[in-house]
Order: C-alpha cells, then structure tokens, then sequence
C-alpha cells in the first residue's frame, strides 16, 4: 500500500476493525464504587474484551488478624462487609465458637439473627440505591437511604456506632438490648414496607429501568456453580441455594421464610431478588421480635466471657480473670474449623486455624463477591458500554469484602 | 494572580475583596468525592436527607477533577491507590482545598500494615482534618463548618505557587 | 456425609492420602500435592462435587516439625444434599508449587493469583498468575510469617517522615517484646 493508494470502502472496513479502543474505568469513578479498575477494550460501543482489576483497598485483613488476639479481631471483620457488619461478626463468632465448641445461649442467639436481618436489610437498600443513582434515579437513592437510616437508629440504640458495630464477642455479645428496641423495631417494619412499596411502583413496571436491565447480564447456572458464585447472583438464575436453609445456624429453623429465585440471570431478575429478599428479612424479623427468650446474653465460662463489673471491682476472683482475659485473651484448642453464614452477597465463611495460642495462626475470610468479580470479566464481554453500569452495580461488590 | 499579590494586606478595597470573595467560594464549593471505604456509607448519609450536604451549597458531585473545587478523601488509601490519589490532586485546577475524612484517611487508622499509607498527608497537602471510625455525619459537617472557617479567613494572595502549591515529588 | 467419600476415595487410591480427620464435623483430607489434578478428577466427576467454594493457603512457618511449611486448602460443596470437603496439601520449601485447578474449576484462577501473589506458591499451568491484589512493583511475599506487618513499599514518594516507633515482632508474648530483650532484664 503505498500512499497514493485510495482505499476503496471495504479495505477502509477492514483497517478499522482491528483499532479497538482501549479505555480505562479507573478506580475513582462513580460507578465503579470507588475501587475496581476496568480496563475495557471497546469495538465500537461493544465490549470485546474487558479485564477486571480490584486490589485497590487492600487493607492486610489476614496479616492484622495473625498479628491480633482472637477477641480484637472483631473490629477488622467489621470492615470487611462494611454495609452489613453484623452479619460478618456473626461469622467470625460462629467459627470461632465452633473451633472451640462453645453453644451460646439462646437470647443471644435470638439477637444475632434478628439484627443480622436488619444489616441484610440495610445491605441490600444500599446496593439497589447505587444501581439506581446510577442509572440516573437519584431521588429513589434519597428513598433508600431514608429507609436505611431506621436501622441506623436501631442499631446505634444496641450497640453504639452508625455503621461499625463491634458488637459481638466470641462466646456472646458485648452487652444486652435497651428496653424500648423491641417497640422501636416494630415500628420500623411497616414504614420500610411503605417506602419499598413506594419504590417498586417507581421501578418495576419502568419502561426506562426495564430496557437498561432486562437481559443485560446474564449468567447460566453451571458457570455460576463453578464459579462459586452464592447469593442473589446465584438466585437470580434459578438455583435456590440459601446457606440459612441449607446449613441452618442460629435460630433460623424456627422461623418461616422462602427463598426467592429468579428465572433468566440478569439484573432485573437480581433487583426482583434483592427486592423479594428485604420482605423475607421483614418477616423474620416480625416472627423473631416478640420471641426474644430472657437469660444470659453470653456463655457463663470465665475462660471466655468477662464476668460482671460488679464481681470485677469487688471479689479477687473477677478481678484476675478480668484481668486475664483483656490481656491474654482465649486460648481456642488446637485445630481447624470452616464456618459459613448467609452475607448480603452470598456466603460468607471463616476458615480459622488455631495451635493452642491466643492469635490466630490463619484466619481467612472467604468473601462472597470474589468469585462474581472473577466472572464479571466474562459476563460483560458482548455488552455494550453502558451496559457495564447496572451489571457491575448489581453485583454489589463492597470493596472491604472483595480486598479484604 | 498578579494583582491579588500586589494587593494583598495594603488597603481597604483589598479586605473588602477577600470578604467576598471567600464568601463566595466557602458557599458554593464543588467537590470531588474520592470514595474507597466504609466511610463513604456515612459520606452518603451526610448527603442525603436526614443530615443535608445541600444547605451549605456542596451538594453536587463533580466527578470530574477539572471542574472541582475540594477533593474529599473517604477512606482508606491503600499504597496501590496512592498514585491515582495524588494525579487525582494534581490534576485539579488551583483554588483547591483538601478533606481527609475518617480515621485511615487522617493516619491510617488501625491499618498500620503492608499496604496502607499511614495518612492521606503522607501523599497530598491536607487542609481538614475529620476523625472518626467512620465519624458522625454531625462530625462532618462540622469539619467542613472547619473548612468554610478556613476559607473565609483566607488572604488574597493564598492560592499561590509560594504559599500552597509547591510541586509534589 | 463426607468422611464416606473419603474412605472411599482412600481404598481406591491407598498411597495418596497421608491424612485424614473430622474436627468439629468437617470432613478434612490431606493429600500428596503430585496427585491434586487426580484427587480434584475424582471428587468432580465421580462424588459430584461441582460447587467451587475457596481455595487458600497457610504458613506453619516453626510450628509443626517433620511436615513442610506451606498448605494450599481447598474447600468444596455438593449441590445436590450440601456436603463439605476439604482438600489439603503440604508444600515444601521457598518456593512450592503444585497444580493449578483452573481447568477443573471456574472459581481457582483468581483465588491462585491472590495465593501466589501473597504466599508465592506457584501453580503450574495456571492461564493466568499477575499479581492481583498488590502491585506489581511489590516485592516479597506478604502474607508468609517471615514478612514483618509493617515492611512498607510505597509506590509515590511519601510527603512527611516515617518515623517507625517499633516493629512488632512476630512472636506471639502478649506485649510483642522480642524474646531476646527478655533475656536482659
């Protein structure tokens, strides 16, 4: 081809197919939920090829637990799935109890799942909040937070904090629930029905949302199983999994709730999930409140639990095991455990090792977003630009989690 | 850039200028969220209705650097992020203020690992200063109250290459 | 559920199994790393394992005398009725390394960037080893206990000093004094 030549239309086709555009949805962008590198090859307005890099908040969460005692782990796990924390430190307690073969009592166990739901709840107003902000809806973001502050209140009203909550402890919890929860939370219930009625009238039968998210997405079964993936992703193409009805811990056997699933795999089907999720979580929640058993809110062993401040400041004996266990912690015996609970995203599961010490010799939190993120890349191969938005906000993928 | 020196301190109209002209600027900021973290779930409940970002004016994300006014760090920065943070910052056009909102943003928190800078400061000149795991949305309208203090009482000749913006390593 | 897997799985392939047990309900198996393509092979196809759950690795760097350092931990799930396995290796040395799972298992090849990025354990055959979660100007192997929590590696140049305090060491006193120091007093 010299430079003379006039390139006829079909030789001009074929030069610029080759030319794919390379474009980079870096880590700080709006959509990208702060932390996850796209770099996405475009051919045209078509993805062709699309590599996935997260890592961005990397925080050393296993090189901090085998450097912290058992107990001070707590407040790192916290972090991991910072929409839902409950449902983290639930985990963490759940396997670290079973390694050292601990059965807490019942009230505590009553607890555990009740604001567990309230953090599922919060978790999944959160995620269909972005997805919408970012199609464009901001007013039905204000709608979703407006219901996430009642748990907010709840939750600060129990354990303290807004958001990192800290509450739990290995063999129990940190303290008991004040008088007047209970009426509080009841409460809550019809006015987050109200306000999810208000916003499935917005989107349900959208025009608009139903063209950007019906069948863009799509995922089929054995792919999604092989992946790992859990979770309403999982859900959303058919396969009713649920480690709450699968592997029941806590109270969940007592109480009645179904599974919603959806039926092709894209992200409609996974906002109907989320969407039919938060009123389940609803009914457990009106099935567990006025159920709450009386008794100890920990396990009476001083080997795990602090005794009262009473005891504390008035018997030797409370003074020194007080004493013990804030500076020397527990001592789980020798062995290995693998724990999983229902997160926001799927399964959530702590694999811990322990020799005897009080640190951990490995602690690994299994997240739930990991192994849709390694799928992403292929998913939204195929799609066009746009399309990455509303697929990416409904994996949820929470960069504490996905990084740890 | 040149008057505004030639001006500063002397006289009457200047004084009267920087009034205004930091008044203008504390109540009509633009700001850039650099969300990482936990914190950004409180960035966005300060946003939102129960505790309103609006009302001092900031409420619109520019998403953009070229078109803000404050660049507000949310969470932690990680050394992987760190490059990104500070091209971010240098790609913002001068009068610019900076926000470190939260714990790991202020010092790290209580990620003193392998992988987190111990401090946004460690990487960008920092004007605020919010503390909290995550804080309070009442904290931070308070440290951005801080900031608007800061601005207001700022002189003419302030967002200069002398005073502020020596080149970054 | 599992531990007939197991007994099944050890009578036909005697000589690969080197350890087995059932802590707290968890099914565990310890196996030789040259056989993990077979033993994966066998819990797919054969016990209809076909749910990917994790894949990890764990450093018992002085702790247990007589067995190698690394162990790569792999768990797993049957749809059909929920039955957990686990699958471990022990692997020697500075730098190990066995098969990778990718092709068996959708789910392994990020789960094995994280684990040779962070331990160095090399998977032999893997599509694809970058390193995922760090950057690629890190050196070294964080999460191997011989790695010190604090060794920084910045990758702009810092504004400000970085005055360190103390380095906590990696033993496991409840103050983090050094066993040396304690010798003095």
């Amino acid at each position: 081809m010299n430079a003379n030549h006039i390139m006829n239309t079909m030789e001009m086709e074929q030069e610029l197919e080759n030319d794919l555009l390379e474009i980079t949805l870096g880590p700080s962008h709006p959509a990208m939920h702060g932390t996850i590198q796209m770099k996405v090859k475009l051919d045209g307005e078509r993805v062709a090829f699309c590599d996935v890099e997260p890592g961005y908040l990397h925080r050393g969460f296993e090189k901090e637990c085998e450097d912290h005692r058992w107990n001070q782990i707590f407040p790192y796990t916290d972090r991991l799935n910072y929409v839902s924390p409950i449902i983290n430190n639930v985990a963490f307690a759940m396997a670290a109890e079973k390694l050292c073969g601990l059965e807490v009592p019942e009230r505590c166990q009553y607890l555990r799942v009740i604001l567990s739901e309230m953090c599922r709840i919060t978790d999944h107003l959160t995620c269909l909040a972005a997805v919408v902000m970012e199609l464009g809806a901001f007013t039905a973001f204000l709608y979703f937070v407006k219901a996430r502050e009642l748990y907010y209140d709840l939750l600060e009203s129990v354990t303290g904090a807004r958001l990192t909550y800290s509450w739990l402890r290995i063999g129990g919890a940190r303290w008991d629930i004040p008088d007047g929860f209970v009426e509080q939370a009841k409460k809550a219930i019809p006015e987050t029905r109200r306000i999810l009625k208000e916003i499935d009238g917005l989107f349900t039968k959208n025009r608009i949302f139903l063209d950007r998210v019906v069948n863009v997405g799509v995922i089929s079964q054995s792919d999604a199983i092989s992946y790992g993936i859990t979770g309403p992703f999982l859900r959303s193409t058919g396969v009713a999994y649920d480690v709450r009805k699968a592997h029941p811990y806590a109270v969940y056997d007592r109480f009645e709730f179904d599974i919603p699933v959806g039926e092709n795999g894209d992200c409609f089907d996974r906002y109907r999930v989320r969407m039919a999720e938060m009123e389940q979580s609803l009914r457990i929640l009106e099935q567990a409140l006025p159920k709450i058993p009386g008794g100890p809110i920990s396990v009476k062993d001083p080997k795990y639990t602090l005794p009262d401040k009473q005891a504390v400041y008035t018997t030797i004996e409370g003074t020194i095991n007080h004493f013990k266990l804030i500076f020397d912690d527990i001592h789980p015996p020798k062995g290995e455990v693998y724990a999983a609970v229902e997160g926001g995203n799927g399964e959530l599961g702590f694999y811990l090792v322990s020799d005897g010490g009080n640190k951990p010799v490995k602690c690994r939190c299994r997240p739930p977003c990991f192994p849709i993120m390694a799928a992403l890349g292929g998913i939204i191969t195929g799609h066009m630009l746009a399309d990455i938005i509303p697929i990416f906000g409904s994996v949820n993928m929470i960069g504490g989690e996905m990084d740890r | 850039m040149g008057l505004e020196q030639k001006l500063s301190g002397v006289s009457y109209i200047a004084t009267k200028a920087e009034f205004f002209i930091n008044w203008a600027r504390k109540w009509s900021l633009f700001q850039y969220p650099f969300v990482t973290a936990c914190c950004g779930m409180e960035f966005m409940s300060t946003m939102c209705s129960h505790f309103d970002l609006a009302r001092f004016g900031a409420e619109f994300p520019r998403f953009t650097p070229r078109q803000a006014d404050f660049l507000i760090v949310v969470g932690t920065i990680s050394h992987k992020q760190a490059p990104i943070l500070r091209r971010v910052y240098q790609q913002m056009c001068v009068p610019k203020w900076v926000i470190a909102f939260g714990a790991c943003a202020s010092s790290g928190g209580f990620y003193d690992n392998y992988a987190t800078v111990q401090g946004v400061d460690k990487v960008i000149p920092v004007d605020v200063f919010i503390p909290g795991c995550p804080p309070r949305p009442e904290m931070v309208l308070d440290g951005f109250m801080k900031l608007q203090a800061k601005i207001q009482a700022e002189k003419l000749d302030e967002h200069s290459a002398e005073k502020r913006y020596r080149m970054l390593p | 559920m599992s531990m007939e897997i197991i007994e099944q799985f050890q009578a036909k392939y005697p000589d690969v199994v080197e350890e087995t047990h059932n802590h707290r309900g968890d099914a565990t198996v310890r196996v030789k790393p040259d056989s993990w393509l077979q033993v994966f092979g066998f819990l797919k196809e054969e016990a209809g394992f076909d749910q990917w759950i994790d894949l990890t690795a764990a450093d018992y760097l002085g702790r247990e005398e007589g067995l190698p350092r690394f162990e790569v931990v792999v768990h797993l799930r049957r749809m059909k009725d929920g039955a957990r396995i686990r699958v471990k290796a022990r692997l020697a040395g500075p730098s190990p390394s066995i098969d990778t799972l990718s092709g068996v298992y959708k789910g392994a090849n990020w789960m094995e960037r994280e684990c040779h990025e962070m331990y160095g354990i090399v998977f032999k055959g893997s599509p694809d080893l970058r390193p995922l979660l760090l950057y690629p100007e890190f050196k070294g192997f964080p999460l191997r206990k011989d790695y010190p929590i604090d060794q920084r590696q910045p990758r702009v140049p810092l504004l400000g000093s970085e005055v360190r305090r103390y380095s906590k060491a990696p033993d496991d006193t409840p103050h983090g004094h050094l066993a040396a120091e304690k010798k003095n007093v």
